[in-house]
């Protein structure tokens, strides 16, 4: 019995001794697929503080002042005429150059007609004109007239980042492995990204121009497949609280989320107050935005931010 | 998690355990013995001993990596929890939020009787609200809330928990006592044929309970979305003790017009006073329901003047529909606004001020929305199109205030430079700094544009 019952210890111990060395030699963590500090692997792009900012010379400032204009590549298509309108009477007039490219041509509105009706092809299209007529501009934001954008945010956004580094900033979401900027709230390219982006575009293993045949993927998610080719990889723009800049919703429902999520706190809980992008808003919804973005405010109550961006010329409803 | 796992690992050690007494049982000795067989037993005993021992042995190395393997992983588990799952929100941000998260309303307000008296003006972090406090200070409200007990979870709170908090004091006025929200009970029933009661004894209890708590007494309804800020700067050039009272001017029935009750309206203190005493002396009496229009007629008769309350440009201020009805509707030709409107309807961006005061038919979901773009959400840097100067009184108090608190004035409040930056389509880019300004001063800059130190300046 005895013997028996002490084998039975030995065996238990060098049991456990043996597991204790697989572990230890082959850095073999049971459970875990990988170290904690790997799982966390997104990047988060915020604004500069106000500290940042003052620590700057003026000189600096006046640099980044100048270098921190946008380029706005607007998707329409003639179907959507009432959206593409909008767009161009509200939010695309605080566009440094907003140009509007177009799937076809349409007699009412100007727009660079890439005749095209292929999603992809049409945003490789648009992107590489906008890479070959961008002059001095040094940021690019593509949005669907669908969506609003506050460009002024996004300038103080990307204002401490330098252009001829890759960045590819919005609403970051992953999919399986692939991390990728959401369309629908809108998309950030530096120059460097771009250049790089028009580059592997002629690659056409890596980067087809009619897409992967034998799954068709959105186009977010092939832009975002040809970036990562050139090693550009998808950044979540948030504000200083880590509250996310670029919605794919409108600001009504994300308040009615509020009500019903958060219903003590629904406006704080709500959204950022620089925020960068809305989106699903009808047309008329755009002109309210228009007014509650740059006109309506409290009386008496200033804000000392380090730039100053004039109100564009030939505009009243902002 | 942890808890299963211990128990699976005392589970497994005691089937172990169970197991290894097992094996070594079946593999044991029976418990009676014969001398005769014993030596031969015991030779088997032994035998049997040994390969027996052999498999408890193999039995025991599978069970100690099992328990091993289960306890490592237990240990692993626990210190992956400790560390930071989301890189978002962090140390000292979570600090940052705290710290613009507005106290718990006890902090903030005071509840006497019914009505809640505001002790801390809601702040925002980053801003400078100087010029909002002097007219805090200096522009006291009471604003009362026409609501009702079956609208008091459905439209009141909603009041409550948005516009309302910028009042120097607020009331809701219901037919009913409610200790708990709390409301005041008038005494009188409910619906539109209570409307003017209702509204005759709200008044009488503003100025007997809260006469000396405000200058100017509002009157809004619970779907009644005001800026209360923006209130501030209109009545800011005028002075409580004349009889005035402003709104949305209506003018039909009354001479001098009247003003809608669902945008909301405001009357000075000597207007209230008025107001109470034309019903004492039987000038005033509940002549009809139709509570604005028959207010606007005792004020009439009371003295008391109807006011423009246009902003400079002669843009409205108080509304009687939602903003995306006055900014992109068409009002039909048959439309009775057309007709009721004192001053010319201005269809388009032009039929609001920036400085808004009030709108009305807000619903719950757009309270919340009206609050956020009034007091949140903004443009970076933006330089409004509309900016009016300071109300005369305001600027000789800011200006002593200010050069009491020059020495004083810490890193954070002014920056040392501002650059100004051509927006939109404008090609022209232009860099002034306004460090070592004089303060007060201006600064001219290209194109005729000057720019202004003074802050405090929209």
């Amino acid at each position: 019995m005895l013997s028996e019952g002490s084998s039975f210890m030995k065996g238990m111990a060098l049991g456990g001794i043996f597991c204790l060395l697989l572990s230890l030699l082959g850095s073999f963590t049971p459970g875990m697929q990988s170290s904690p500090e790997d799982q966390h692997h997104h990047h988060h792009i915020k604004a500069p503080t106000n500290d940042e900012l003052q620590s700057l010379s003026e000189p600096q400032m006046v640099e980044l002042s100048q270098k921190v204009r946008v380029y706005c590549v607007i998707m329409v298509q003639p179907k959507v005429l009432v959206y593409w309108a909008t767009a161009k009477d509200t939010w695309s007039k605080h566009c440094d150059q907003a140009v509007f490219y177009s799937s076809e041509s349409a007699k009412a509105l100007e727009a660079v007609d890439l005749n095209e009706q292929d999603e992809w092809t049409k945003l490789r299209k648009a992107l590489k004109h906008a890479y070959d007529n961008s002059g001095d501009l040094r940021w690019f934001f593509v949005a669907r007239p669908t969506s609003f954008a506050i460009i002024e945010n996004l300038k103080y956004l990307i204002l401490a980042k330098d252009a001829n580094e890759p960045f590819y900033i919005g609403h970051a979401m992953k999919s399986g492995e692939l991390e990728y900027v959401e369309y629908e709230s809108g998309i950030v390219l530096s120059y460097e990204a771009l250049r790089r982006l028009v580059n592997v575009f002629k690659d056409e293993e890596k980067c087809p121009e009619r897409g992967r045949a034998l799954w068709k993927l959105s186009e977010e998610k092939q832009l975002a497949i040809c970036l990562k080719y050139t090693g550009v990889f998808a950044e979540n723009g948030e504000d200083t609280q880590g509250k996310g800049l670029f919605n794919s919703k409108s600001v009504s429902s994300l308040i009615e989320d509020g009500m019903s999520k958060n219903p003590l706190d629904v406006v704080e809980g709500c959204c950022s107050d620089l925020a960068i992008t809305f989106s699903g808003m009808s047309p008329n919804q755009m002109q309210v935005m228009m007014f509650g973005v740059y006109r309506l405010r409290p009386y008496g109550h200033n804000f000392h931010d380090s730039l100053i961006f004039f109100p564009p010329e030939g505009s009243d409803n902002d | 998690m942890g808890v299963d796992a211990t128990k699976n690992l005392n589970s497994s050690w005691e089937a172990a355990v169970a197991g290894g007494k097992r094996c070594c049982d079946w593999s044991g000795p029976g418990t009676t013995t014969e001398v005769k067989e014993e030596e031969e037993e015991e030779e088997e005993i032994t035998m049997k001993g040994l390969s027996g021992s052999r498999f408890c042995f193999y039995v025991g190395f599978v069970v100690g990596t099992l328990s091993l393997y289960l306890f490592l992983r237990q240990v692993w588990f626990e210190r992956s929890m400790e560390l930071p799952v989301l890189g978002g929100i962090q140390g000292s941000s979570v600090a940052a939020v705290a710290e613009e998260k507005q106290a718990s309303d006890s902090d903030n307000w005071s509840v006497e009787g019914a009505a809640l008296i505001n002790l801390n003006h809601p702040h925002h972090t980053g801003e400078d609200s100087r010029v909002a406090d002097e007219l805090y200070q200096k522009v006291r409200i009471l604003c009362w809330v026409m609501t009702g007990p079956s609208n008091l979870q459905t439209k009141a709170r909603h009041v409550k928990a948005t516009w309302s908090r910028h009042c120097n004091v607020v009331v809701f006025m219901s037919s009913v006592d409610d200790p708990d929200f709390p409301t005041v009970g008038l005494g009188t029933g409910e619906g539109r044929d209570q409307l003017y009661w209702k509204t005759i004894r709200a008044f009488h209890y503003a100025l007997e309970h809260h006469g000396n708590d405000a200058d100017w007494f509002l009157k809004a309804d619970d779907d009644t979305f005001v800026v209360v800020d923006n209130l501030r700067w209109v009545l800011s050039n005028h002075t409580p003790e004349e009889p005035l009272y402003f709104g949305k001017r209506f003018k039909p029935y009354a001479k001098q017009g009247y003003m809608s009750g669902g945008a909301g309206y405001v009357l000075s203190k000597e207007a209230l006073r008025r107001f109470v005493e034309g019903f004492k002396t039987k000038v005033c009496t509940h002549t009809t329901s139709v509570e604005d229009l028959a207010l606007g007629q005792c004020l009439e008769k009371m003295g008391v003047l109807a006011m423009d309350s246009r902003d400079t440009l002669q843009r409205e201020t108080f509304h009687p529909f939602v903003p995306e009805h006055h900014l992109t509707g068409k009002f039909s030709k048959s439309f009775w606004y057309w007709n009721y409107c004192y001053y010319p309807i201005v269809e388009g961006p032009q039929c609001c001020s920036d400085l808004a005061v009030s709108f009305h038919y807000v619903d719950a979901e757009l309270m919340y929305t009206l609050e956020y773009w009034t007091y949140h959400l903004r443009a970076y840097g933006y330089r409004h199109r509309y900016r009016p100067p300071l109300p005369q009184g305001l600027v000789e108090r800011l200006a002593q205030t200010e050069r009491a608190t020059v020495g004083t004035a810490g890193r954070g409040t002014i920056p040392a430079g501002i650059i100004v930056v051509g927006g939109g389509n404008q090609s022209k880019m232009e860099a002034v700094s306004y460090k070592g300004a004089a303060r007060g001063g201006k600064i001219p800059m290209d194109n005729n544009r000057t720019a202004v130190t003074q802050e405090s300046q929209q």
